[in-house]
This record gives structure tokens, sequence and C-alpha cells, in this order.
């Protein structure tokens, strides 16, 4: 399964593209606007969310949790550093 | 230990002396008095009894309860078993052992709650949509309702599928001496060995071991079609390779199950097939024939589905004849057996008369 | 080391995925919601069960022993489940022709007996495995396919029914309040007795499209928009309108039916 991460000092934000069925609900509810719809068509035909601005994404959690599909979900560097 | 009761409380015993420790079940004439039983005498062995809102609960709590790893049992009559059959189904899918006891009253419809009639041996068979094997047991007397039970538990669990105890109201209301025998064999389900284990992949016996709810298998169990890991699939194949496994994990082993009484066979020249209490006034109009110098046996199968090989016994006799208290719900699989085969079937309300049997017999 | 992981994946059926439900359905994101308030609980004793329908299909999905059961009948089965073994903790997860429908009589019963299950109910107004057919929530007036001069009959209230015949802890979220549906299925997951959340959510593809939304992200906006948060609301006030009351509704103190039967055994 094709899986795309983007980083950050916050964070990784990680995308499971072939899960997604492009509702747009992370799109439409991330309350930086900093994910958009991608040019890329997954094996089912929907195009799934891209990080255009890396930099601009808190990591807060909000596309994970209303994420239907369980495909986009945010991993925090903080968390990281509390399981090593 | 030798106790004066009615086939019902016989019943409930004989469930309590099989293990059964959960008991899901609504009032309905003639079969209450097995839940009244159960009431008082599962609190006692550290089982628990519900009086569920209808029957189609009664039959989904026992489907539940077995999951949880415990022996469980529902009884009904006639309309309460017509409501449990989309569950007897799930229950045959998803290889859940249970036992389902009905005390057969005179049908369709409510039709005469407190008198007996063998109404409901096809719906015993073939109740519910799609294909699918039961077990069908049909004690003749109060004692039967005892030892039937506890068969009906042990094959339940070592074959993992649902399994009736098709009684009638005269059997489960005449009070007679039952010996409720204190040394009973228990069989109990397979269990899984590791948690890796498919939990729907068959052993050589064609059954799965069965891992029950609470000990970490983490398994999926649907009532559709699945695949040896228990998730579904849709597709023929799949689904040609489960129903075969359902049917004949009871068909082919067939001879462990089938079970029937013969009585004065090994001379006769004409068979009387009976079963449940029609078959004691079938017995007493064979005595009375013999007397009178016809040379009649009696045939009782006590295990009426799966379908036991009773052709070997029937095929050489003169005369077939098949009493039973519908319109031929057995006859019409007897009736191959033998060319010569005549029913003397009924709709219920009584059982028919030694001597109304003997006068069909006199001018077969 | 980065986890790769979904969090949630050692609680879903990886194997399964991706989930049968269309585009801007709300069950998935409701699903989600449940797996969160399982962490940390003990796995190996929850028990999830599910009946018929688009929500029923979500019991395929949970990796905890799971049952997939016949119309109607989650109820019953797990009250089986949880009685013959009461060291389960049992969630019951159905859709609103499933659990009020079919169903409707086990869960009146269930509720009455204050009995140890976790009811969860998607309520999408909506029959849409079968492809768009009146429910007992569907709005008065709305188009399915067999209202197509518009919906006849009054919607039930599922919570205000809920609490009417027992049930001890009540809550209402929509989909779009994952963290206050998360925490309330939580409480819901750890209470002593009956406890009911209605999940009041969204199927584009058979309820939407037939009456003026655009697709899934419309109706999870406009649902949020008409919510109006009231924890412990008058229950007379909390029929589905205009406005969508949502918060916890009830949550009171009464003996469960497994302490009645070890009180009087």
């Amino acid at each position: 399964m094709s899986m795309k991460s983007w980083q950050n000092q916050r964070g990784f934000l990680f995308l499971k593209e072939e899960r997604c069925k492009g509702c747009g609900f992370c799109i439409d509810l991330c309350p930086k606007k900093v994910l958009r719809q991608s040019e890329v068509m997954n094996a089912k035909g929907y195009h799934p969310p891209e990080l255009y601005d890396v930099e601009g994404c808190i990591m807060c959690d909000i596309c994970t949790e209303i994420c239907p599909d369980f495909a986009i979900y945010r991993y925090r560097s903080k968390e990281r550093g509390k399981n090593a | 230990m030798l106790e004066f009761i009615n086939g019902d409380v016989a019943c409930a015993e004989g469930a309590i002396a099989a293990g059964c420790r959960f008991f899901g079940g609504y009032p309905i004439t003639p079969s209450t008095e097995i839940a009244e039983r159960m009431a008082l005498r599962l609190p006692q062995v550290g089982g628990a009894f519900m009086q569920m809102e209808d029957e189609l609960a009664s039959i989904m709590c026992v489907l539940g309860a077995s999951w949880a790893g415990k022996k469980a049992m529902t009884a009904t009559s006639g309309p309460g078993f017509s409501l449990m059959q989309e569950s007897i189904g799930l229950a045959a899918m998803t290889e859940t052992p249970c036992v389902i006891v009905d005390v057969q009253r005179a049908g369709p419809s409510t039709g005469l709650p407190t008198l007996v009639a063998q109404g409901d041996v096809m719906q015993s068979r073939f109740g519910s949509h799609g294909d699918y094997r039961t077990i069908v047991l049909a004690p003749a007397n109060a004692q039967e309702m005892y030892d039937l039970t506890i068969r009906a538990f042990n094959l339940s669990e070592r074959f993992r599928t649902p399994v009736i105890v098709l009684s009638d109201e005269v059997c489960g209301h005449i009070t007679s001496g039952v010996d409720l025998r204190e040394k009973v064999d228990i069989e109990n389900r397979k269990k899984p060995g590791s948690s890796e284990c498919l939990p729907f992949k068959a052993d050589e016996d064609l059954i799965p071991p069965m891992a029950v709810a609470g000990e970490g298998y983490r398994f999926h169990v649907t009532g559709l079609t699945h695949n040896e890991k228990g998730y579904p699939v849709t597709s023929a194949e799949v689904q040609q390779a489960l129903v075969t496994r359902l049917v004949d994990k009871v068909e082919k082993r067939k001879g462990e199950i089938v079970d029937a009484e013969f009585f004065m066979l090994d001379d006769a020249d004409m068979c009387v097939i009976a079963y449940g209490s029609e078959a004691g006034s079938a017995k007493k109009a064979v005595k009375m024939a013999r007397e009178k110098g016809i040379k009649a046996g009696l045939l009782r199968p006590k295990v009426l589905w799966p379908l036991g090989n009773f052709e070997d016994y029937v095929k050489d006799m003169k005369k077939v004849l098949v009493v039973e208290l519908n319109s031929g719900q057995f006859y019409s699989d007897a009736k191959c057996w033998n060319r010569n085969t005549k029913l003397l079937g009924g709709y219920g309300g009584e059982l028919h008369r030694p001597d109304d049997i003997l006068k069909v017999m006199e001018v077969f | 080391m980065v986890p790769q992981e979904h969090p949630l994946e050692q609680l879903l059926r990886s194997d399964r995925m991706p989930h049968i439900w269309c585009p801007g359905c709300g069950l998935g994101t409701d699903l989600g919601c449940y797996l969160r308030a399982l962490s940390g609980m003990d796995l190996d004793k929850v028990a999830f069960v599910s009946g018929i329908g688009c929500s029923g299909r979500a019991a395929g999905y949970v990796a905890v022993d799971s049952f997939h059961v016949t119309h109607g009948r989650g109820i019953p089965f797990a009250i089986g489940l949880k009685v013959a073994n009461p060291e389960l903790t049992v969630t019951v997860w159905g859709g609103d022709g499933d659990i009020f429908a079919i169903g409707g009589n086990h869960f009146i019963h269930a509720a009455r007996r204050n009995i140890e299950l976790n009811v969860i109910c998607i309520n999408n107004a909506i029959y849409g495995m079968t492809g768009g057919q009146v429910a007992p929530s569907t709005p008065l007036r709305a188009k399915t396919t067999t209202t197509p001069y518009g919906n006849y009959e009054h919607p039930f209230n599922f919570s205000y029914m809920a609490a009417a015949s027992g049930a001890t802890y009540v809550a209402r979220w929509t989909t779009a309040h994952t963290k206050e549906l998360t925490k309330s299925m939580r409480e819901a997951l750890e209470w002593k007795g009956f406890s009911f959340i209605e999940v009041i959510s969204m199927c584009p593809t058979t309820f939407g499209r037939r009456n003026g939304f655009a697709d899934g992200l419309e109706m999870l906006k406009d649902m949020k928009a008409r919510s109006e948060v009231k924890n412990f609301p008058d229950l007379e006030d909390t029929d589905i309108g205009e406005k969508i009351v949502v918060g916890k509704f009830v949550e009171k103190e009464k003996r469960s039916y497994l302490e009645e039967v070890k009180q009087w055994r």
C-alpha cells in the first residue's frame, strides 16, 4: 500500500492513500487549512489529500479523528520522545 | 434416583445433568414447565435463567451464552418454534452448540394449545431458510425426555450444531417415574490450541474447535458466508465449501447419531413406524396384532433427522404402516423404502388409539 | 523510531480495510471514536455485537471477539454473552432500523432490566444497505425510495425512548462531535448498567442526495451547525427538528440487572 508522509518540527503526518475515499472531511475541517485535494488518483479512483503547507501543520489530530477511512493520521514528535 | 415427574420437568433435569447452565425462554403451553423448572434449578447450580421478551430473544440469548462458553437451552412450542427459525439458521451457519426443545401442540397457528400433535417434524428439519442440517431427537416418554435431552447436549457439543428435542404435549405432560441417573456421560466441545488457529477451519472430523469470547482469540463470527478465518466472503466458491461441510458434518457422520428402537421386527412381515408419544399407541397395537396372529413389529426412530438408513429393515417387509400425528411428514421419506407403505396420519388433538391402529393393520 | 501505523491499527482488522462504507458516510468516524474509547481497556474481555445493515458491518472491523448476528437481535445475543460471562464488557452497535425497528422490543426490555450493556445506535435516518428506504427515524416529509411523496410518519426520539424505558446512561452526539462522542463512549463502556449512545450520523448516498445535500461533508457541517449542546435537558424538548439537541441526557444511579441477581439469588 502506498504511504505518504510529511514531517515538520512538530511531528509527522501520514496518509495511506489507498484507503482514502476522497470525502474531503480532513481538508474542510483542518483549522489551519494546510490540506488540499491532490492530483493523485488512487486505485479506487479517488483523489487523496496532500499537505501542501508542511510547516503550517500544527499536528492537532483533527484530521485523524474525523477521517472515516483510517487513512490520515499524525504522530507528534513529543510523543516520540515519550515512547523512546 | 427415581422421581415421579412429568416429561417437561424430566427434560429440565436432563439439561442440568448434561451441564446446561443457561436457559432463555418465553412461556408457552405445553412447554412452560421446562422454563419453570429451570428458573428454580439453575440458580442452585450456579447457572442463569432468563425469561425473555419473546422467542426471538430467547434463541438469541441462548446463542450468546453458548459463545460465552456455557451450555445453553431454550424450550418452546410450535408458534415460538416458528419465531426462532431465523436464528436456528444462524446457529447452524455459525456452528453454535445449543439445544432447542419443541413440545409440539396442534397447529397451524394457535391451533390447540393444550393438545398433542406432531406437525413440526418438517419444520424441525428445514425450518430456516437455506441449506443446513439439524439433529432432531424424538423422545417418547418422560424417561426419554431426561435421557435424550442429555444426548441432545452431547451431540450439539460434538457436532457444533443446534440440536432439537422434538417432544409433544403428551410426552411433556404425562407424569411417571423417571430415573434421574446419577452417572451420565458428558461431552464438551473441542477447544482450539493456539490463538493462531483459524476459528472456522475444520479438523478431519469436519468440526472446527470452538474458542469462546473472553479467552483472547479475538475471533469474528458472522451469519454471512465466511472463510476459515471467519471473515465474510461473497463468492460461490466459499459458499460451496462452507455449506458442503455444514451438511457433511451431520450427514457423513450420521452413523454416530441415528438411533431407533426395534420391537418384534425379527420375524415380522408388517412394520409399523411411529415415534414420539404416538409410538406408545403403536406398540400396544403391535402387541394386540400379534395376539390376533398378525406378524407385526415396530420401528421407532429416536432420531428423526438426520434420516437413518432404515431401508434395510423395511424394504423386505410385506407391509409398512407409518403412524404419525400429521399429514405424513415422516411418511414422505419412509414411503421410499418400501413400495407397499401406507400412512395413518392425523392432525392432532388426541393420540391415535391402539384399537384404531389395529383396525388399519387388520385391513391393510 | 516513528511508528508508521495508524494509532488505531491494532484495534482494527487491518486485513479487511478499506471498509465497505461509502465516501462521506459517518460510520467510519463513529467507529474511530469507539476504538479510541476502547484504548487502555482489556481488549480480551471486550465483545462487540452487531446486527444487520451498514452499521452491522462494524463487527467485522473491530479486532476484539466480534459477532455479526441476525437483523435486530444483537441485544438479546449480547445479553446471553454478558449473563453467561459477566467479566465481559459487551457493546451492541447497530443502525436505527436494526435497533429500533426490527429490534425495538429487545431494546426497551434491555433498558428496562438495566442490564450491563453498552448500546450504540448510529442514527442516519435511513435504511442504507438496502438502498434508502424510510426508517423509524426518517424526518417527516423526507424523500426515500419507499416514501416517494415524502414521509407521512413521525420519527422516534430514540434517546427519549431509552430514558423512558429505564436506561441509566443516555447521551446523544453527532458524528461531528468526535471528542465528546469518544468521551461518552468511554463512560458508557465503564457504566454499570444499561448505557445508550445515539450518534446522529449521515448517509449521503441514500438519504442526502434525495434530500438536497451535495455530499457527506455538507451533511456533516449541517448537523454540526444545527447542534445545540445541553446536558440533562428536558427530554420532551429533544426531538430532532431544526435543532439537534446533543449532550449527556441521563446519568442516574440504579442497581443493575446483575447486581439484582447477585442480591436475590
